[in-house]
Parts: structure tokens; sequence; C-alpha cells
């Protein structure tokens, strides 16, 4: 077992927008190209040409279909990475202390050196959010880039999470949770930000917007409220129909 | 229990040693990209976040550029074919070697006849370089891959309005509230769509999705309009019907900024009937309502009337808009009546039309800017209406996708909302109408170059190219009465025409780019068959293929000699203004690539070597007097071709002092000055020319001086175009160009100068009691066409595609988890898995496009899952329809376009249960990979730490 923080100074995290998320798996791959080359060892790819390729990703995207009564077949794409919880089950299974949260920050990180490769954190992740990379034998798990956000060579407005920094539709965004006035608790509060799975009591800083209903005409729901809107134009009122109509509406031009 | 306890982490590592910013390539949107170096090898890839296409962002393709970029399907050096055609046998050669085999093919092949040397490219950037090339040449076979894209889109909208969308023009994300989005799920374009949609979940704007299928963009959407593929048209003629029927349309707009008021001239017998009533001047007429006298169209201080009618010469002519205003108010387009056909509730397209006229005109949007227009009157404002459209291949690659895509934009114009606040705008170079673009040519003869330009924009029957006996002068029959508006030609016959020797057999085909072997090509297995067919003297059909690509992709298996292209982080290019660059509907843009890392293989970029073979062949622009090359490679060319005086390929930083905007001298610093700024240029529209600009005088002023044309060229959109009209004339017997008489009925009932709607020809022909089901495919958007599929770290998210069928059709036929289909078109049938999706069209199911691969081909091993459970729905869409008993073969085609016909497919399902082999079928022997297989195992970035 080790020990998490007692606080942590910062809840550093994500707030991840589910109205918004078109499941184009951007962030999935820069946060591969970005993590593949920085903290700890490689993302590897197993049989990268083969029949089943097996490579390590520490965001994947999922897409789900919602079926309700009465509304059309919804699609949802869900991206899940570590949720950095603030009581991290992954951190308090390691056996070498490897698995650790930061006070500074709460970033929950593996410290490669010590990791042996035993899995135990996997196992005790109920979000599925670590991967063991075959090749090198060591735990990976999302870092939040705390080698990008903090990073002096890295211009100051582009100090966020690959998977931030990428995202074309904007649906992902960065910051401190334990700021009340930061973007992201902002955020949260205003559109009811999820907490995933509160039930397993881990606590997670990420946050996910739900999707806003929607709209669609079914069997079921016929909302009509503008049709006065489209009603004919008043034929009555001329004897010519519609040329007597557009004969008036190009006077009033 | 080991205790807290945080190790030191640097959290300010170096990133990179370099950063080098060029232009993305792994799909057509043309991003711009930084380059962090490493050790001379690239380490990571970020957008730009000064690049007006992406921002910053970057797509998942764009991110695994590095994957592509280090791809083990690289071609490796020149190679001539060894074995059979099709079996993947290869040598490699010197360039000198391969470029003497291409001169020696090439060369008296232009002496004699170079109409028998087919030159066409695939997803080429460079279109303004090697059209010019191919005119050249002299070929008149030469056209890119629009045919089987998105010609229908592109040129409904030069027709209708002078442009259409994505690379032609943008919503106003920023001010539009009411965005439809019709036919593209996940697609073009990729970075800026995904920008506007999140922008308008920011404005609150109402998104609605227009789709089939239920998946990317209209996941997202606010209301999902779950379409029957190809009714669109008919859906939006619905819309157009209630708008009508409630007086909502800008009428204003209309007779300021479009024919509407135009007379036309309504006499049966006449040889003019349904052409506009002109002036001795040749200018259309309209009745001023002042004076109830027609003028010309353009006549300053004028109030055209659109009420009114004009008794002339024993005949009543009317305004177009009461053509049109007939045409639709009838009541087979009350949204009742279209409501089964299109799988869409009444209800909902009459709530549909009602929030767009809600929106066009209650939320009226005013921005206090002064303009003038063209007429000279001054406005004190500008007003717009915040609805807007954008839509592709999903309503275009249908046989009636012309005239669904005129429709569409009729409704835009109609509700007043193109080139004002809040609608839809274009971007430089268009505006830009029919009539400035150049007409097709196909003048050809032995030695010479072509007479103009391949392809462009017919004006009547008198601008086919067609021989004194009237056959095809190009070998993909373009610009005939077959598909007299191909615009964009039609790439995907070339190959079933050439096997076939009809209009005329030819040599050498050169291809670029293009996977006409594969996922290209209808009817994949017979086009196989085609390429490696021999005649009696056992000599191939097809005498010589010639192709470039940067990859070892199927077709490369396929042809004789191979030319090996770069990566595109190893070349020169430009996105130029002569092509569809990637402008802003508020700037002037275009942008280069340079080689940001050296080929570390015998490879060239494909356009330098173009340039290379026209000096060897002595073409003409590509030799000085002296005999020297006129350009040292495509750099050069980039840099110094001049198209007119003083415009050239790029139109930023010309002049001596790299100053000159669009126009200027050549400038032998001009790459230099684009890599300074990230490989891009951009130049603002002054405030007042941004919006109104095919009639705003200070935009058309300003597109002058920069080079985009050469005079003011100020139009009105074309609800009624005139030129179809002319077709249909013909086809009715007027005029000395005449149709043949197997075509003469299409010709009339098609070249509508309104869009009607007709039911995808597919169905008219098989027995739909038959084939109930629509077959689709779609791009995903984390990977494009072939050029990803091999990709180690896409391939992981879209290594394979099961056909996904919608709820209904599982439950009918029984499909549960693990079952496998044989799905049967009238033409073939493929074997192959099936994932249920209830957020689907009924009737409808749907694969990933060109994820499907060849074993042996792109360096994949033999057991790829993309060769195994992959699969192409190709094999079952034929390039000509099923008989239909007239002793004809018709093609599967859009009659005005030519416009690949892919989403009218109609099939039937059977449930095949378990397939324990898990192949589908048909599966296509293997090739020897000429490049070998790719790596068991990958550690990239392994170096870096």
């Amino acid at each position: 077992m080790t020990a998490l923080p007692q606080t942590t100074e910062k809840k550093l995290g994500l707030v991840i927008d589910l109205d918004i998320c078109v499941g184009c798996h951007a962030c999935v791959v820069n946060c591969k190209e970005w993590n593949t080359s920085n903290y700890g060892a490689p993302l590897s790819d197993i049989d990268p040409y083969g029949a089943e390729p097996m490579g390590t990703f520490l965001n994947r995207v999922h897409s789900y279909e919602v079926k309700s009564e009465g509304c059309n077949a919804q699609t949802v794409h869900f991206p899940k990475s570590c949720l950095h919880c603030d009581d991290a089950p992954c951190v308090t299974v390691c056996p070498t202390g490897a698995s650790y949260k930061r006070a500074e920050d709460g970033i929950v990180l593996v410290n490669e050196d010590n990791c042996i490769g035993c899995g135990l954190c996997a196992w005790a992740c109920p979000y599925g959010a670590r991967e063991l990379d075959q090749m090198e034998g060591v735990m990976k798990k999302c870092t939040l880039c705390v080698d990008r956000i903090y990073n002096e060579n890295i211009p100051e407005i582009d100090r966020l999470p690959a998977c931030v920094r990428t995202c074309p539709a904007g649906a992902r965004h960065f910051g401190d949770f334990a700021d009340p006035d930061s973007n992201v608790s902002r955020l949260s509060a205003e559109r009811g930000g999820m907490e995933l799975m509160p039930e397993q009591g881990t606590k997670p800083v990420n946050r996910y917007l739900p999707p806003r209903p929607k709209s669609d005409v079914t069997a079921e729901n016929k909302i009509d409220l503008l049709a006065p809107y489209l009603a004919p134009m008043d034929e009555a009122d001329s004897a010519k129909g519609f040329l007597g109509w557009l004969d008036k509406a190009l006077e009033k031009i | 229990m080991p205790p807290y306890d945080q190790p030191a982490l640097d959290t300010s590592p170096e990133v990179s040693d370099e950063i080098r910013k060029t232009t993305c390539y792994m799909c057509a949107c043309r991003c711009g990209i930084n380059v962090h170096m490493k050790n001379g090898k690239v380490k990571y890839i970020e957008g730009n976040r000064d690049h007006p296409v992406n921002r910053g962002v970057l797509c998942a393709k764009g991110s695994a550029g590095i994957m592509q970029h280090y791809a083990p399907s690289r071609l490796k050096a020149p190679m001539k074919r060894v074995g059979e055609r099709g079996s993947g046998e290869f040598e490699e050669i010197s360039w000198d070697e391969a470029l003497d085999i291409a001169v020696s093919w090439l060369k008296p092949l232009r002496e004699q006849s170079p109409e028998k040397m087919a030159f066409f490219t695939g997803r080429d950037q460079s279109q303004s370089m090697t059209g010019w090339w191919a005119q050249a040449y002299g070929t008149p076979n030469h056209a890119a891959h629009g045919g089987f894209c998105s010609v229908n889109m592109a040129a409904a909208g030069i027709y209708t309005m002078g442009g259409s969308f994505w690379e032609f023009g943008a919503p106003d994300w920023e001010r539009t509230r009411l965005f439809m989005l019709f036919g593209v799920a996940e697609d073009h374009d990729s970075n800026p769509i995904k920008i506007g949609l999140s922008k308008l979940k920011e404005t609150g704007a109402k998104i609605i999705g227009v789709n089939p299928i239920r998946s990317g963009y209209n996941a997202i959407a606010d209301e999902w309009v779950g379409i029957t593929p190809g009714t669109d048209g008919l859906f939006v003629l619905a819309l157009i019907h209630e708008l009508l029927k409630a007086g909502k349309v800008d009428l204003d707009y209309l007779i300021r900024y479009t024919n509407a008021p135009f007379l036309v001239i309504e006499d049966a017998n006449s040889p003019e009937n349904g052409l506009f009533l002109r002036d001795e001047n040749d200018k259309p007429l309209v009745l001023d309502r002042a004076t109830g006298k027609p003028v010309a169209f353009d006549t300053p201080g004028i109030k055209p009337d659109l009420a009114g009618s004009y008794r002339h010469g024993g005949a009543t002519h009317r305004p177009v808009f009461q053509l049109l205003a007939e045409k639709y108010l009838s009541d087979e387009h009350t949204p009742e009546a279209v409501a089964e056909q299109c799988g869409v509730p009444a209800e909902q397209i009459r709530r549909i039309a009602a929030e767009l006229a809600h929106v066009a005109f209650e939320e009226e949007i005013v921005i206090e800017r002064p303009w003038t227009d063209w007429k000279g009157e001054k406005h004190e404002r500008m007003i717009g209406r915040p609805v807007s459209f954008h839509a592709m291949r999903g309503i275009s690659a249908h046989s009636n996708g012309f005239q669904t895509c005129r429709a569409l934009h009729i409704l835009q114009i109609l509700l007043g909302s193109v080139e004002v606040p809040g609608g839809f705008r274009f971007k430089p170079p268009y505006p830009k109408p029919a009539t400035a673009h150049p007409k097709p040519h196909a003048g050809y003869a032995p030695g010479q170059p072509l007479d103009g330009p391949h392809l462009g924009y017919p004006q009547g029957p008198e601008d086919l190219l067609l021989d004194e006996n009237g056959n095809a002068k190009r070998i993909d029959k373009a610009f005939t009465w077959e598909t007299p508006l191909s615009a964009h030609g039609l790439m995907h016959m070339v190959i079933s025409n050439a096997h076939a020797g009809t209009p005329y057999k030819i040599d050498t085909l050169f291809m670029y780019m293009a996977n006409m072997s594969w996922n290209s090509s209808m009817n994949t297995s017979k086009v196989i068959e085609m390429l490696k067919d021999k005649d009696e003297n056992g000599e191939y059909v097809i005498p010589r293929i010639i192709y470039s690509d940067a990859y070892s992709s199927e077709m490369v298996a396929f042809a004789d000699l191979i030319l090996p292209d770069t990566t595109y982080l190893e070349r020169h290019d430009c996105i130029s203004m002569f092509d569809r660059p990637i402008c802003e509907a508020e700037a002037m843009a275009d942008s280069i690539r340079w080689p940001v890392v050296e080929p570390d293989r015998d490879v060239r970029p494909f356009q330098s070597v173009l340039i290379d073979i026209g000096y060897r062949l002595g073409l003409p622009g590509m030799v000085n007097e002296d005999g020297s090359p006129t350009f040292k490679d495509y750099a050069d060319y980039i840099q110094m071709h001049e198209r007119r005086p003083g415009v050239g390929p790029l139109a930023g930083f010309r002049g001596p002092d790299g100053k000159g905007e669009g126009r200027g001298e050549p400038n032998p610093n001009q790459i230099e000055a684009y890599k300074a700024n990230g490989s891009f240029w951009i130049g603002h529209i002054p405030e007042e020319a941004q919006f109104f600009k095919p009639w705003n005088a200070a935009y058309q002023d300003w597109a002058v001086a920069r080079g985009l044309y050469d005079k003011p060229q100020p139009y009105v959109f074309q609800l009624y175009v005139e030129p179809m009209q002319k077709f249909r004339l013909a086809a009715e017997g007027h005029g000395d160009h005449q149709p043949p008489e197997h075509l003469r009925e299409q010709v009339r009932s098609t070249m509508d100068p309104l869009p009607i709607w007709w039911p995808p020809v597919e169905e008219t022909i098989v027995d739909t009691k038959e084939f109930p089901y629509h077959a689709l495919t779609q791009r995903p958007m984390a990977m494009y066409h072939s050029w990803g599929t091999q990709n180690a770290w896409l391939r992981q998210i879209h290594g394979a595609n099961p056909l996904f069928v919608s709820g209904e059709i599982c439950d009918e036929h029984g499909f549960t988890d693990g079952d496998w289909a044989r799905v049967s078109s009238a033409h073939g049938s493929i074997t192959v898995p099936v994932s249920r999706m209830d957020a689907l069209n009924g009737k409808t199911m749907w694969t990933w496009n060109a994820i499907g691969k060849r074993s042996g081909a792109w360096a994949l091993k033999e057991d790829a899952s993309e060769a195994t459970r992959g699969f192409l729905l190709n094999h079952i869409i034929h390039e000509l329809l099923p008989p239909k008993g007239d002793g004809m073969r018709w093609t599967n085609s859009d009659p005005i376009t030519g416009q690949a016909a892919w989403f009218d497919l109609r099939v039937k399902i059977e449930n095949v249960g378990k397939k324990p082999d898990g192949i589908s079928l048909p599966h296509t022997p293997p090739e020897t990979s000429p490049v070998g297989v790719g790596p068991d195992t990958l550690e990239y970035g392994k170096d870096f730490s």
C-alpha cells in the first residue's frame, strides 16, 4: 500500500463536454504522439501492421448508443482517461510506492523507476484508465501532461495537456478544481458537471458535461411550437392568391 | 507500507531542437502544422495557432502524421514491373532509367496521337500545375478525382451562385443562429467544421443534422433528421414549398441579387422558349415596377417586378420567380406528399421550415457598416439572415445529386442567407460564376499543346466535346450528351472505357495518387480484371500504365512503371489561388509545403518529376529558347511561373520587395518568405467588402487589385440556370447541336433549369421489393480515403469495418452479435461481419469507406484485419447500371454531371450466421509486397528519451 497526500494544494483535472465531443479521436492520437516521446517509457505498439495491433494509449474514445422510450437512438462519444481521483485506489494499492499523487496539484503519476509492472493498480482502477505497456513492462497512464503544463520551453498559451490543446471541437478544458472561480469549476457548475461512477468512492477530479436534450421529432414527440408562424399567407386578403400577396409584399419594399 | 514520498520531477524538459512550420496533408483540409524536430527526426506534430484553417487544433489524422511519414509502406525507389500485372513483382531501377522509359513512351505518343495518353490525378492538391502540364502535353484526357467525389456539389454551386460549400465558402459561424448540415457525418471539412460546431454550441445556435446515420457531427446535433438516402432533394423542395406558401422569402434580396425578376420567354413553339427575354445588347430584361416596362436587369435605379407579366410577340412572359413559385407550390411538394418517401414526418418538415423562417426573418442581424453595390447604390447597413447550411457527398453522390444540390442552394437564396451576416459566405477566389470559368477544351493535334484548359463550365450544347461524328473526344466521355455538365471529368470511367476501347483505345495511362484498382473504383474486382486483361496477342489491353504514389497502395501492383513520390513532409507544394486555396470569408490566403525532412530513400516529389519529364519532352513553357530547363524543380515553378503577367501560383510576398499581394513580379525569395510566416500568407478583406461580395463594389475592386480577376465581375445568382434550358431545347429538336435519339428524353427530362427531383436511378431499374435496403459508406474522422489505413496508430482505431445494420433490419433478419451477412445488389454479393446500430435510418446499412485492403498492400501483414474481415462495398457497386432492356448500358452516374452515384446502391441482406474463418468475401488473392512488411513492434519515441 502507498499513502496518498493528506490534501493537495490544487486539483488539476479536465472537464470533458459530451455535448460537443464528436468522437474524432484527435485527443487520443495527439496524446499518444506527445507521450510516446516524453514522460517515461514510450507507448509501444505490438504487431502494429498485423492482425491484432495492440498499443498503449493513455486516452481512448468509446462510442455508445443511447436508446430510450419515445426518442430516436442517439450516439454518445465518451473519451476516457485517468480521472486523477482524490481517493485514488490505484495509488493505495501500489506495493512499491511507484504510483503516487502529487501534493502540489493532485496529478496521479507512476514513477516508472519503481514500477514492477505487477498490474495491481490497473485492477484497482474502476475506470480501466491504466494500461501496462507490453514492451516496457511498466504501467502507463495519463499524466495530465505534467511535462507540458509547467514547461518553460513551451509558450505559456500552450502549457496545456496535449489532448486539450489539440481538441478541434473545444470539448476538453483543463484547470484547477480547487479554485471555485476557475474555468473548469465554473463550467462544471453551470452545466451540471458529473462525476464518473461516484458510487465507487474514488472522488474523481475530472468532470463530464452531459449532452443537452435533443429536439428530435418522433411519433411521441411532436413539438410544433412554431407552426403558427408558417401559416399560409392570407389569400382571403386578395382575390389573386399568391400573385396578389406578392404584389402587396413588393409594394412594401 | 511505502510512506507518501514524491520523486523529484523535471517539469520543463526540452521539447525539441527546432520547430518547422508547414502544411498538413493527412487529408484535404490543409491545416497548418508545427513539426517539432529532434536529432533530425520528427518528434511531435501539433496544430499551428496562427493558421487560418485550424487555428492551433489538429485532428487524429494530423497527429498521426509521424506514423505516415515513417510508414514501412513508403516506396523506396523507382520500379519497373517484372511479374504479371497485379502480382506486385517489381525490380528497383535508377531514376535515369525510369525517366528514360517514361520519355520513350510519352514522346512518340505526343508526336503521333497525344490523345492516347490519359493523365489522371487523384487527391491532387496541385491541379493547376498538373492541368497546365497536361495541356502542354496536348492530351484532352486529363482530370482529377472530382467526378467520383463531389462534382455535383461543386458544379451545382457554381452554376447557381458562383461557389459551393467547403473550399468555396463557409457559414458565418460567429453569427449564425440555425445551422443545417446535410450529408456529412464525419469528414469534409475536418477541423473547420469541428471548430465551427464548437462555436455554435458556445453561442447557443441550433444545429440540425440531416443524415441517415447519426454518428459524428450528427451525434451532437440538436436535432437529427434520419432521412432516407437519395431523398434530400425532395425534403429540401418541401421546405421551399412551405416557405413560399407562407410568403417567407426575402423578396428584396431576390430582386436585387438574383435572376428572380428575369423575364422568361414562354412560347412553346419558339426555339427560344424558356430562355431569357433579352434586349439588343443581349442583356436579360426585367419589368420595372415604376414604369411597367421591360428594361435591362442591371439598369440603375429600377425596381424589378416579380408579380407582373409582359405580353410580347404574341406570348406572355413571366419572371423566373413566378415559374419557381408555381413549380414548388404544387401539391407534389407538400410535406405530406414526401414524408413517407423521405422517411421524415411531415410535421418535422413543417417545423424545420418554420424555424428557418423564424430565424431568418425574426432574428435578422444588422451590422451598421455602410457599403456600395455594383450599381452604385449606397447601403447604410448590412442586413443578415442568420441561417446557414453545409453539405457534402452524402447528398451529391447520387444520380439526382446535381439537382438536389441546386435545390439546397435555392433554399439558401430564397431565405436571403448567402453572403450576408449570419449566413453562408464565399471564400476568395470565390464568388466566381460559371461564366467566369473557362469552357472545356479538347482540341488536340500531334505534337501540339491542347487548345485550352481541359475542364470548365459549358454554357450550351455548342460547348460539348464531341467530334464531327458525335463521338466523345475524351476517354471518360465527359462533356457529352450523356453527362453534359461534367465539370470535373469522370475519372471513375477511365479504366473501363480504356479497356473497352470506347470512344477509342489509349496507349498509356498515367496516374497520380489515385487508388483506382481498389477503393476509388466501383466494381473493384472487375476493374482488377480489366487492368490485367490481355488481347489475342498476349499484350495488355491497356498497354502501359505509369503510376506515382508515395506508398505501396493497391494500385502500385497494376502499374508497369512506378515513380515513387515523397511523403508530405519531404516536399514542396503550393495550395494555390489557382485551385481552391485556404481562404477565409474575410481573407485571401494560400500556403506551401516545404521539405522539413529530407527523403532518406531514392524518391522524388512527383511535381518535380513531372517538370523534369516535361523538359525532356520539350513541352512548351518548360524549355527555354537555349534548350535549358525553364524550371529547376517544382519549388522553382511555384515561385517563378506566371499564369498571367504578375500573377503566379502563390499570391503572397510577390514582387522584388516581397510586399505584393496577389499581383507582382515573381519573387525568388517567395518560398523563404512563406516559411518565415508559418508557410502561409493571408491578406484580409476590408470590412466594407466582407459581405455581399458578388455585388459589393469594394470587394470587386479589392479582388481585381489582387489579381483574383482582371476586371470587376458582378453577377446575379441563377435561380434559373438558362444554359440548362439550352440543352433542353436541343433535346426538343431546336438548334444545330442535337443529342442522339437514345439520349433525347434523358436530356429533356433532367436538364430542368429549375431543380427537380427524381428517384435515384438504380431503384427505378432494380426490383425494390427484392432489394429493399440502402447501403452507404462514410469516412471516419480519424481516417481519410486510402492514405491513412496502414497508419500504425490510426489502424488501431479503424482497423476493421463492420457493416452497421439498422436495428429494424437486424430484428427482421434475426442478426445477433457475431453474425455475418451476405449483402447483394443487382450486381454482386459480399459476405461481411455485422454490427447492430439503432441511431440509423431503418432501411439503411453502412460501413466505413476504404478500410478494406488487399493482402500484401500497404506493407501490412497478410493476415491484417483490413485484409481479412475488412471489406469494400465497391464490389457490389457497378459503374454501369443493370440493363434496362433497351439494349443500352447506362452509367451509374448523375445524368447531368457524371458524378459517380455511389450512394444510389440498393441491396438485400441474408443472415449467414457465424463465419469461423473470419474472412470477408470476395477475398482478393495476396500480392507480393514490393516494400516488404512492417515491423513486429514499434516503440516510437524511444530514441528521444
